[in-house]
């Protein structure tokens, strides 16, 4: 029996389980996976808590139930991976696994304690986060009470997890307050080490005049130093300084921590692996994918999926012997919640940005790109049935895997 | 793209005036950089930086972010706001002949 370890049953890891439990010859190959959790998130719903757009219940579900029959599924933290050895040793009684292919998609969390003043007295009071469901709920809970101020939305560094949630959240807070009848004693607030709204220079500029239509401050080239929790403000590294009533937070974003006690992740704990193929320089029987590899693409559920999709093909080439094939574009498709019940779409990969345009898609389509429309809004709620139901479990979407440039304006 | 003369040497740069070779720089080149940029002086410290960025970036393919600096070459964020003011990680990544850090996705 040849041996698949795969670490983490997040998105990524969930994934690769079911479509190589399909693929591999399960007379041949055993498959093993292993996560500390035993909860599954559908971690683009967390943005949607805090306003009241979906509780709790609607975002978690046990990870069991998307592990396929055949699969055997650990519950455990990870202590050491040892690659020299072909094994990983379990914080569950010590216990070590030996493999012959490891898939490492043990994912990124934040890490709000490395910036000063953030996760101290003031944390759930007036400081909060929303990419952890205790932050969603807390705040939740505050903005259902909050009677207005200044809001300041800080992302900490980049790379974070879902680049996009950061506007979509100041956009929907934006909505939420006008409902709630106090936009007018609101102030909207978004201070980001980017130079822009959005990374890549076309999509910074349609979304930066979307949300200037609707007042919402950007602050570029923001890189906070520490938080004044008492004096309620938030100072950079330069020296400039932004109050606040509430400061919501997308903390340091870090790989996990097995990585770089393994000494086998960058100064963020994410594992370099080839961008086309997902093999480790060091070590070819080695795979990293979804947000514990340090690729120059998003991090997001829909580059998981894509990068899935190609590896999955890949690797049972690779495992018959022949080499992997660069199939991997870095393609990701974002919808990008606007409020107001319309939502933007982005679809781009390695080599082209997110261009405005129109993207097909058979039956449904087609979304418009990098424009406002109500169509994304239900393609954004839409996803979410698509997750549990079809996308975790592996089965085949009408999303084709590399990027296409059907539908997109060049100029 | 377009080629500029700096420091007597013709050299190629894009429109936001990284370089785009870096087997064109040199320390000449850098120090017109930095001067360019409001940086009078090239102190040793700033060229701990500079070295480090240079190694780094020829061997990698890409200039190191700002992180990345910090923690390889034993220097602190607040350090590299006062050596390379607004923006140290772009700042250091043109003196050093290098392309724009990628820190962004």
């Amino acid at each position: 029996m040849k041996k698949l370890l795969i670490l983490g049953a997040g998105t990524a890891g969930t994934m690769v389980a079911n479509r190589l439990a399909h693929l591999l010859d399960a007379d041949e190959w055993q498959i093993t996976i292993v996560d500390q959790d035993e909860t599954h998130y559908y971690q683009p719903g967390l943005l949607f808590i805090p306003f009241g757009m979906y509780s709790k219940r609607d975002v978690i579900k046990p990870k069991r139930d998307f592990i396929p029959l055949g699969v055997e599924f650990i519950t455990s933290a990870i202590e050491l991976i040892e690659p020299e050895h072909n094994r990983v040793k379990l914080a569950q009684e010590g216990r070590y696994l030996n493999y012959d292919f490891l898939v490492i998609a043990t994912g990124t969390h934040t890490h709000p304690k490395q910036t000063a003043g953030l996760q101290e007295h003031e944390w759930y009071k007036s400081i909060f986060d929303f990419y952890t469901i205790e932050g969603a709920v807390a705040l939740a809970k505050e903005l259902r009470t909050w009677r207005g101020g200044r809001l300041a939305l800080n992302v900490v560094e980049n790379p974070i997890k879902c680049p996009v949630a950061p506007l979509e959240f100041i956009m929907l807070a934006d909505w939420f307050f006008s409902e709630q009848g106090i936009r007018d004693r609101v102030e909207l607030i978004y201070a980001t080490p980017l130079p822009g709204a959005f990374t890549k220079p076309i999509a910074s500029k349609h979304l930066g005049d979307i949300l200037d239509k609707k007042g919402i401050k950007v602050i570029p080239e923001f890189l906070i130093e520490h938080v004044d929790p008492d004096a309620k403000k938030i100072v950079a590294y330069d020296e400039s300084e932004i109050e606040y009533d509430l400061l919501v937070t997308v903390p340091l974003n870090m790989g996990a921590d097995v990585i770089a006690r393994s000494g086998m992740g960058d100064e963020l704990n994410y594992v370099a692996v080839d961008k086309h193929t997902f093999v480790s320089p060091t070590y070819p029987n080695v795979f990293a994918l979804g947000d514990a590899a340090s690729l120059p693409t998003s991090k997001a559920g829909s580059v998981a999926h894509f990068a899935v999709e190609c590896f999955a093909e890949n690797f049972v080439r690779y495992a018959d012997g022949l080499e992997m094939l660069p199939t991997f574009d870095g393609h990701a498709n974002c919808f990008i919640e606007s409020g107001f019940g319309k939502g933007l779409l982005i679809d781009f990969n390695y080599d082209t940005e997110p261009l405005p345009g129109m993207y097909p898609l058979p039956g449904i389509g087609p979304f418009s790109l990098l424009q406002e429309s109500e169509a994304n809004h239900w393609g954004k709620l839409m996803f979410r049935w698509m997750y549990w139901n079809l996308l975790l479990k592996g089965q085949e979407l009408p999303l084709p895997a590399r990027m296409s440039m059907a539908g997109k304006w060049k100029n | 793209m377009a080629s500029r003369t700096i420091a007597g040497k013709q050299v190629q740069m894009n429109d936001e005036g990284f370089m785009t070779d870096p087997n064109e720089w040199n320390k000449e080149i850098a120090v017109e950089i930095a001067r360019e940029e409001g940086i009078a002086d090239l102190t040793l410290t700033h060229w701990k930086v500079i070295d480090f960025c240079r190694q780094d970036g020829l061997s990698s393919g890409k200039a190191p972010t700002l992180r990345r600096i910090t923690t390889q070459a034993g220097i602190s964020t607040k350090e590299m706001f006062t050596l390379f003011p607004k923006g140290p990680a772009k700042k250091v990544a043109k003196i050093s002949g290098l392309g724009k850090p990628e820190g962004c996705v």
